[in-house]
């Protein structure tokens, strides 16, 4: 079962992200066109040569068609039209799924992009939608969060991921100096990167720990920044990638798995879905955890990086806190994991979050970033988190 | 900005859950084929998808399986409530398997633990719906 690894990914843009957006707004399928045109500039590859492109829920002047909307206004001719709804986890879902349409030989040059700078203002704006307070819970009639969890104060993600992390300890022992460690790891990571936001503001585990408390136990700190910003991909075929500019990122496992949206409802709020998209990823690229150079693990909140550690399979279960005491986690360490900064140190545009971590898996492929590259680097452990730990995503990434 | 908390809207199929509360009584459904005590009400049993659920009334108590204290509102509609309380309850058997979302009423933030005995305080709205939240045992 699996791919041959016969997909690589040869193209990458990426905005910087801002926390304070410094430029001129554009719409969604601006920054879209921009973006792939980046990443097709940078792959070697001409825009007449996209057959396929994914897309997620992020364009905003067309909440439905959209790749259809996204080809039109390309011009684009495509035998692959996807639409991502996996939260952070689409990006990674758009990797795999196009290196599987690759692979069936029905395209072999694949444009996705994720999207999040700043539109411009709307000169008839309506009334605000409702919806908007409700973030990614849905407060639709029917809707099972509008009946059982919305009216109880259940919604967004703060509240979900903290009781998790409180489940957690009271099962496993939680260590709040351990967690603020891989926080602070990761912004020793950010330091090295001069596009992350925190770039040149390092803090330590008593600045974590003193940070706000949001929802015990999640302090401030321990929280993604929104940014503006935004993210594309390039993904091509064997023969294609044979030509590309750079190193190709061969995409030689993938895995996915969900079983819930509101946490309340999942089989056991601390064995996360990854361990068996991880396993699955592991499996089809024939290699182990041990086996990868770095990882770069979907970290919305330290709870969620600390799990994927545990259940993508570096540690044992309930063994996290001790493996982050015991390890340096930054790009300099001994278990190098979100060297880019991860999205603690990095920012989160939007869903172009989940992208950062398969851009920087693929710049530390190529080696070229500077001083945050990991030396030798051949094989990269990626993962995807949508929702609260609603939809996950992994993926292996090799150098040819 | 004051924006009102959202109230649940009862659906055809959920509407014995919540005329269960409105007589201060949990009432949920059980799969006939598979025996799987079903929360959140629906129409086909999430382990098996028989169609075949029929209602009971359940002793509601159980304990906090994990919860959180909100201190920065989980949305606008909230500002009121915080510090909310939020839990997620596991009944007692036969229901086990059956989890809740709910606020906590009747307790201080720091005597929030996990394991904790919880009992059901029905919480009558003046829209006609009560909803179903706890308070430690005892």
């Amino acid at each position: 079962m699996g791919l041959r690894g016969d997909a690589a990914i040869v193209g990458i843009a990426e905005y910087r992200p801002e926390r304070k957006f410094s430029g001129t707004p554009t719409f969604s399928l601006e920054q879209w066109a921009d973006l792939a045109a980046q990443a097709l500039d940078d792959a070697g590859l001409d825009a007449r040569d996209v057959n396929g492109i994914a897309c997620a829920h992020d364009v905003r002047e067309s909440g439905f068609f959209v790749p259809a909307t996204v080809a039109e206004y390309c011009g684009f001719r495509v035998n692959f039209a996807e639409r991502l709804d996996l939260g952070g986890a689409s990006s990674v879902g758009m990797v795999w799924r196009a290196a599987a349409a690759i692979e069936l030989g029905v395209c072999d040059v694949v444009v996705g992009a994720v999207v999040s700078r700043p539109r411009p203002l709307d000169p008839t704006p309506g009334p605000i939608d409702p919806r908007v307070y409700f973030g990614s819970s849905s407060n639709e009639w029917g809707s099972p969060q509008a009946e059982f969890d919305i009216p109880y104060g259940n919604l967004a993600q703060n509240c979900g991921y903290a009781m998790i992390a409180q489940r957690y300890g009271e099962q496993f022992g939680y260590d709040q100096r351990a967690i603020a460690k891989l926080v602070v790891d990761q912004r020793t990571s950010a330091c090295a990167n001069p596009d992350a936001v925190f770039f040149g503001h390092p803090i330590t585990i008593d600045d974590v720990l003193n940070s706000k408390m949001v929802a015990d136990p999640i302090h401030m700190l321990e929280i993604v920044m929104p940014v503006s910003g935004g993210a594309a991909i390039v993904i091509a075929s064997k023969d294609k990638a044979r030509r590309s500019r750079h190193r190709p990122a061969f995409v030689t496992g993938f895995g996915e798995h969900l079983t819930h949206k509101t946490p309340t409802y999942m089989p056991n709020l601390v064995e996360t879905p990854v361990g068996p998209a991880a396993r699955q990823a592991f499996a089809m690229s024939g290699l182990t955890p041990n086996d990868v150079d770095c990882v770069e693990l979907y970290d919305c909140y330290s709870i969620t990086a600390l799990l994927s550690i545990e259940d993508s399979g570096f540690c044992e279960k309930g063994e996290g806190m001790a493996f982050v005491r015991e390890h340096d986690l930054s790009y300099k360490g001994d278990f190098p994991c979100n060297t880019h900064g991860g999205q603690l140190g990095f920012g989160q545009a939007g869903l172009a979050g989940g992208m950062s971590h398969v851009t920087e898996a693929v710049r530390q492929l190529r080696g070229d970033v500077g001083e945050r590259q990991i030396a030798g680097c051949d094989a990269v452990y990626v993962s995807g988190t949508g929702g609260v730990m609603s939809e996950q995503s992994a993926l292996v990434l090799q150098g040819a | 900005m004051d924006l009102e908390v959202p109230r649940p809207h009862p659906t055809p199929t959920s509407q014995p859950f919540w005329d269960g509360l409105a007589r201060e009584a949990v009432c949920i459904q059980q799969c006939d084929d598979c025996s799987a005590w079903v929360y959140y009400p629906r129409v086909r049993c999430p382990r098996c998808l028989s169609a075949r659920l029929s209602w009971h009334d359940v002793g509601a108590t159980g304990v906090i399986h994990a919860f959180s204290v909100a201190r920065q509102a989980t949305s606008p509609h909230f500002v009121k409530e915080v510090p909310q309380l939020l839990a997620i309850v596991e009944l007692d058997a036969p229901c086990e398997e059956v989890r809740i979302t709910t606020t906590l009423v009747d307790i201080e933030p720091d005597a929030i633990a996990i394991g904790l005995r919880v009992v059901p305080v029905y919480d009558h709205g003046a829209d006609g719906v009560t909803l179903l939240r706890y308070r430690p045992a005892g």
